[in-house]
């Protein structure tokens, strides 16, 4: 059993292959999983993380191996003499002291590079997006496409995104494991995080601080594609624009959100008897008052998510439901039921009624 | 306190109710830390006034709202309690010795230096919520009150035990052998003293 | 010699009249009694901390579960971690202080016998006032670390942030007064020749935790006290609408909270260094190390709160130091790992269950250790930190750490404390069920946190890979629940009469408790033993030529202990009417505020005065012969 005989070595082999067997599982299998990089934020601290990874592994075995060692060679036997009375030994303890010492200096040197690498943005124009935390969504603003969306976050691949994050009520905390580590947000202050993401894909995301009875329902989705692609998407999204031109808006938050109903968008010809119903409860129902329809240049501080391109998007209720009809009629009908505690009230909406508007807004995408 | 000076050898020699009021101290001094940092932390950060040092007009009303401190006052009430420090010192020196008058003379300028210093942050406080500075006012107001508040309720009580050391002291309860006793109580009133020192040039003086 | 030092007489005159009863249980000062009503409550809010983890478990077996509400599923983790902390380990801890500190240091009673009563009953009134959520539905939600400004009024309107941060502060000063007691304690009465560096380790590193506690306690204070101002006067302490910073909180809370760790770690490291020398016949490895390795936790500890607080985005100067300060701490932390190791090898291992425990609390202990070493590489702790990575690992470290360790001091010192020796048989099954449910329920979440599972959520998808991972967790949770109540049952069988009455040193214990009978007289010893090295009942032992004869103790005449007093009860009773006082202000104006302290004044003062009482004991050197 000692860790250098056969038989510590083959345990130490099954013991990595083990280890091994779980940790790289694919990432079909765990598509939020740290283990998987994507970025270039989570390959640094990634590669500083295995580094640790290996050496924990190196001191787990040779320490629990001499625990064991000890356990069974120093097991007592009836009429076994008092065993030395030994009390210590000096030589032996400055070693000990001084081992984990060098090995903790030798992960410190990568840790406190990779610090450093990841608080600084990589060179290259990044992208800008604005994170607001929201109890319990997160709504993402892109200034330099004056484009506001909700819960799925575009970005494009191999460019930097920095962003730029706050939060509307309480800490929440923005994480996308496969591309950076957490940077919580808070109310009164902004912090930053960067990342590049190197694949295109649907990622999942979700928050990670506490933030109340919902914080277990507060995912959102990143979408990383081809530059023309997002190029693409952005054309789209800036198409969802308040009907007349968009005012210049420097009108004060509140007269915006009562005023800029948003639900008047530019594109909306229909045929669908059920959609043309959907839009008409949509406005009759008060959903206008928290949720904008216009992406391009939307109003300011409502209450709830942004709905411009909602019939495109593959998740909704932050993450919470797949975009299915269903869902979706559901969700209108019984908030409370999907998300109990969420600031969505139930409007005593009949099946039928959900179900138009649902219609309605599959046909904002 | 009513025990006997009692003859228990400790492993330090050192009385355990001594050892105890050292650790209270210990422990209260990380007590009053937090509260200065968090002062010291929110200086500047309020976002209305009134202000410790300088005039603030209401941009809603027009309304100048005075600086807030009057330094002369508290300067009084610092030297009375850094002097009480020195009377109590005299008052167990009196107890030691047995010299009732010494003893009740000393303690009686202690409780009268505690007592104004009280009286003079309830004038105090009830001057600056007519200026302006409440609780809920902004921040300055917030660690403000809560700082030098706890501060004051921790003389409060400082006097309330010196008078119960008093009372004893009148009904000859407080002979030298028991003499302890306030010497403990003298260390915790020390202690409100010190912190005090702390508080006067960091909340009043600095700008 | 050691004879003449152990030497037990019998007294003519009358012995102290049998306490029992339900009133000397209320009015008892003896650390004995009070040790054991500790024990006795922490274990029941210990087990009621378990319930609430078995219906989180069940919660999260399956993904999109239905079986509790969120909210109920939020008052469930809040109070398992604050309860686990709070009311488990903490007073866990505490029970073994108050019984062993004084017998391991050769004393009569603690520094302040009243005081000592007066901390147990503050305690179980903040324990009452935490649970006592649950009758209205409105347990604490927030998360035991309770993070500004979610606990503002705006966020939490209800009575569930009030009857954490009341309860948490009425703990707070249950700490600190049995902090202040037994650093005394510690400092003035120990034996005569029992000097610091021979104190038994368990001394040493209760010692050390009560240094914390004394510098940890005041912050949390303070900043329990803005919460309480924010919430009930309207101030912004924490309010980013007034200017208040959130972050404030989390600076306080960590400058208290990162050494609270070691509040609850250090204790267990004592008994660990207890119980592995006398069941490997060898004296403790390098003692001196092992008293200085504690101490340079325990400062260091101060230094460290940040490395909570990663993701907040603190910068690259900040995250550096606290990265490094952390990785510090592993140093002495694997002195003391390769100093139990040491002092096994060689030995000559009695497998009883208390070692079962311990070295098993070994193993687990270096899992925890590496993990932490892992939070330390700060960029990748923004990976790990708030997922179940994290749970894993402070589950090893107070799991597989302080629980192992505290039931290894429950077998330990269950004979000492009750007069018979726990079954063997069971609690091995015992061992066995634990050791095997702990690891299934928290290896697994080492991984599950790797692949993006959060902490604190109710529920999860499917689709994401966590299931499997938290069926298993499931499963050991449920077998963590069976080795209790083999443990429970171990207590019954016990102690339904078909045991014998064990003798006053079963194991052959190295330290003082085991000189005097089990369970021992009220005055603990007849006379004080002189200490003249480490290890004091082995090196008697050693002198006397083997195990001693049991102690006949005396009557206790002529021994002043001190009387019973129930006013500790009331002073404490005022304590929780001033807090239910200032909780309910908003709804029922100051006069429960005024009830409340008038009690507790009244209470106090008669405390104080208590007529013809002296809470010290006798020197008990010399008092006979």
């Amino acid at each position: 059993m000692i860790p250098g005989s056969p038989a510590g070595r083959q345990l130490r082999r099954l013991a990595l292959a083990l280890f091994l067997a779980l940790l790289p599982a694919c990432q079909a299998e765990y598509p939020q999983s740290v283990l998987h990089p994507k970025g270039e934020f989570a390959r640094i601290t990634d590669a500083v993380f295995m580094q640790t990874v290996w050496w924990a592994v190196l001191v787990f075995v040779l320490v629990q191996g001499a625990l064991l060692y000890a356990m069974y060679r120093f097991r007592g036997r009836p009429g076994d003499a008092e065993p030395d009375q030994v009390h210590g030994n000096t030589t032996l303890e400055i070693v000990w002291t001084i081992i984990p010492a060098v090995i903790l200096a030798v992960i410190a040197v990568p840790t406190v590079k990779a610090i450093f690498k990841t608080n600084e943005m990589p060179s290259g124009k990044p992208l800008t997006v604005e994170v607001i935390g929201h109890q319990w969504w997160w709504e993402f603003r892109y200034p330099a496409y004056q484009l506001t969306t909700a819960n799925e976050l575009h970005v494009p691949v191999n460019r930097t995104i920095h962003l730029k994050m706050g939060s509307a009520d309480v800490l929440h905390a923005f994480w996308v494991p496969q591309f950076a580590g957490k940077r919580d947000v808070f109310p009164n202050r902004e912090t930053r995080l960067w990342f590049v993401a190197e694949e295109p894909g649907n990622y999942p995301a979700q928050c990670t601080e506490f933030c109340g009875i919902q914080h277990g329902k507060m995912a959102y989705r990143v979408v990383a594609s081809q530059p023309a692609e997002f190029d693409a998407w952005v054309a789209k999204m800036r198409t969802f624009a308040a009907a007349p031109p968009a005012p210049p808006a420097p009108a004060a938050k509140d007269t915006v959100r009562t005023t800029s109903v948003g639900a008047s968008l530019q594109r909306t010809a229909t045929q669908d008897p059920a959609v043309a119903e959907g839009q008409k409860l949509f406005l009759a129902k008060g959903c206008a008052g928290c949720h904008s329809l216009v992406a391009l240049n939307a109003p300011k501080g409502m209450l709830g998510p942004n709905l411009a391109n909602i019939g495109a998007r593959s998740w909704i209720a932050a993450g919470t439901l797949e975009n299915t009809d269903e869902n979706l009629a559901y969700w209108i009908r019984e908030p409370q039921l999907v998300k109990q505690g969420v600031l969505m009230p139930r409007l005593g909406l009949n099946e039928t009624e959900a179900k138009s508007i649902a219609a309605y807004l599959r046909t904002i995408r | 306190m009513s025990a006997e000076a009692h003859a228990i050898e400790t492993s330090t020699g050192i009385d355990s109710r001594k050892v105890a009021i050292w650790t209270f101290i210990g422990s209260e001094c990380l007590f009053f830390a937090s509260l200065i940092a968090t002062y010291v932390t929110y200086r500047g950060k309020s976002l209305v006034g009134p202000f410790p040092h300088e005039p603030w007009t209401d941009p809603a009303t027009g309304k100048v709202l005075e600086p807030i401190f009057e330094i002369p006052l508290v300067t009084l009430g610092t030297a009375l309690l850094l002097f009480s420090s020195l009377f109590i010192v005299l008052a167990l020196y009196g107890a030691q010795r047995g010299n009732r008058k010494m003893l009740l003379g000393w303690l009686a300028a202690t409780i009268a230096c505690g007592l104004f210093f009280v009286g003079m942050q309830v004038y105090e406080f009830t001057h600056f919520v007519h200026k302006g500075l409440t609780l809920q006012r902004n921040l300055f107001g917030a660690s403000f009150f809560t700082l030098t508040g706890f501060h004051g309720t921790h003389v409060t009580l400082g006097v309330i035990w010196l008078i119960t050391m008093f009372i004893l002291a009148v009904r000859g309860q407080l002979p030298p052998k028991r003499s302890l006793n306030l010497e403990i109580a003298a260390l915790y009133w020390h202690f409100v003293d010190v912190v005090w020192i702390v508080i006067f040039p960091v909340v009043y003086l600095m700008k | 010699m050691a004879t003449t030092v152990l030497g037990h007489e019998t007294h003519a005159a009358a012995a102290p009249s049998e306490k029992t009863g339900l009133w000397s249980w209320l009015t008892t000062v003896d650390h004995k009694r009070i040790g054991i009503l500790y024990g006795t409550s922490a274990f029941i809010f210990f087990l009621i901390g378990g319930l609430e983890a078995l219906i989180i478990r069940a919660q999260l077996f399956t993904p999109n579960n239905n079986l509790v509400s969120p909210d109920f599923y939020n008052q469930l983790f809040t109070m398992h971690g604050t309860t686990m902390i709070f009311l488990g380990v903490m007073p866990l801890s505490a029970m073994f202080f108050n019984y062993m500190i004084p017998l391991q240091i050769g004393a009569r009673d603690v520094a302040f016998p009243r005081l000592n009563a007066f901390s147990y009953w503050v305690f179980l009134a903040g324990g009452l006032l935490m649970n006592a959520g649950f009758l209205v539905n409105a347990a604490p939600n927030q998360g035991w670390f309770g993070y500004a400004n979610l606990t503002s009024r705006q966020y939490s309107p209800g009575l569930n942030v009030d009857f954490w941060l009341f309860g948490l502060q009425v703990l707070g000063v249950a700490s600190l007064a049995a902090a202040v007691n037994f650093f005394v304690t510690i400092i003035n009465l120990r034996a005569p020749g029992m000097k610091l560096m021979r104190m038994p380790m368990f001394v040493w590193m209760s010692f050390i935790t009560q240094v914390l506690l004394l510098l940890a306690f005041p912050v949390i204070t303070v900043a329990l006290i803005f919460l309480m101002f924010d919430r009930f006067f309207g101030t912004h302490f924490y309010i980013p609408s007034g200017g208040g910073d959130p972050i404030l909180w989390q600076h306080l809370f960590w400058i208290f909270g990162h050494p609270e760790v070691y509040i609850l770690v250090l204790p267990a490291f004592g008994i660990i260094s207890e119980v592995l020398p006398v069941f490997s016949r060898k004296p403790l490895f390098g003692y001196a190390a092992m008293v200085f390795s504690g101490a340079f936790i325990a400062f260091v500890g101060f230094g460290v709160w940040s490395h909570h607080m990663f993701a907040t985005g603190m910068g690259p100067i900040a995250d550096t130091f606290f990265a490094l300060a952390t990785m510090l701490i592993a140093i002495p932390t694997g002195v003391k790992i390769f100093n139990w190791i040491g002092t096994v090898w060689g030995g000559s291992i009695q497998y009883r269950t208390p070692m079962y425990f311990a070295l098993a609390f070994i193993g687990m202990f270096i899992i925890g250790g590496l993990s932490g070493v892992m939070h330390a590489v700060a960029p990748h702790d923004l990976q790990q930190t708030d997922t179940y990575f994290v749970v894993a690992h402070f589950h090893y470290v107070l799991f597989g750490g302080s629980i192992f360790a505290l039931t290894a001091g429950a077998y330990y010192w269950w004979p000492k404390m009750f007069g018979r020796v726990l079954d063997e048989g069971l609690g091995k099954l015992h061992f066995w069920l634990m050791f095997i449910g702990f690891n299934l329920t928290f290896f697994p979440m080492h991984f599950v946190g790797l692949y993006g599972m959060p902490r604190r959520v109710y529920t999860y998808h499917a689709g994401l890979g966590f299931d499997i991972w938290n069926q298993m967790e499931t499963v050991g949770a449920f077998i963590i629940m069976l080795a209790f109540l083999v443990f429970l049952y171990n207590m019954v069988k016990t102690h339904r009469g078909a045991g014998t009455k064990t003798p006053a040193d079963p194991w052959n214990g190295a330290t003082l408790e085991w000189s005097i009978s089990s369970p021992p007289p009220e005055w603990n010893f007849d006379t004080t033993p002189q200490v003249h090295s480490r290890d004091a009942l082995w090196e008697f032992k050693r002198e006397h030529g083997g195990m001693l004869p049991e102690p006949t103790h005396g009557t206790g005449a002529g021994i002043h202990m001190p009387n019973p007093s129930y006013w500790p009860l009331v002073t404490a009773f005022g304590l929780l009417l001033l807090n239910l006082g200032i909780m309910f202000s908003p709804k029922t104006g100051p006069w429960g505020i005024v009830v409340g302290t008038s009690v507790l004044f009244f209470g106090f003062f008669q405390w104080v005065f208590e007529k013809g009482y002296s809470e010290f004991t006798t020197p008990a050197h010399g008092a006979h012969h």
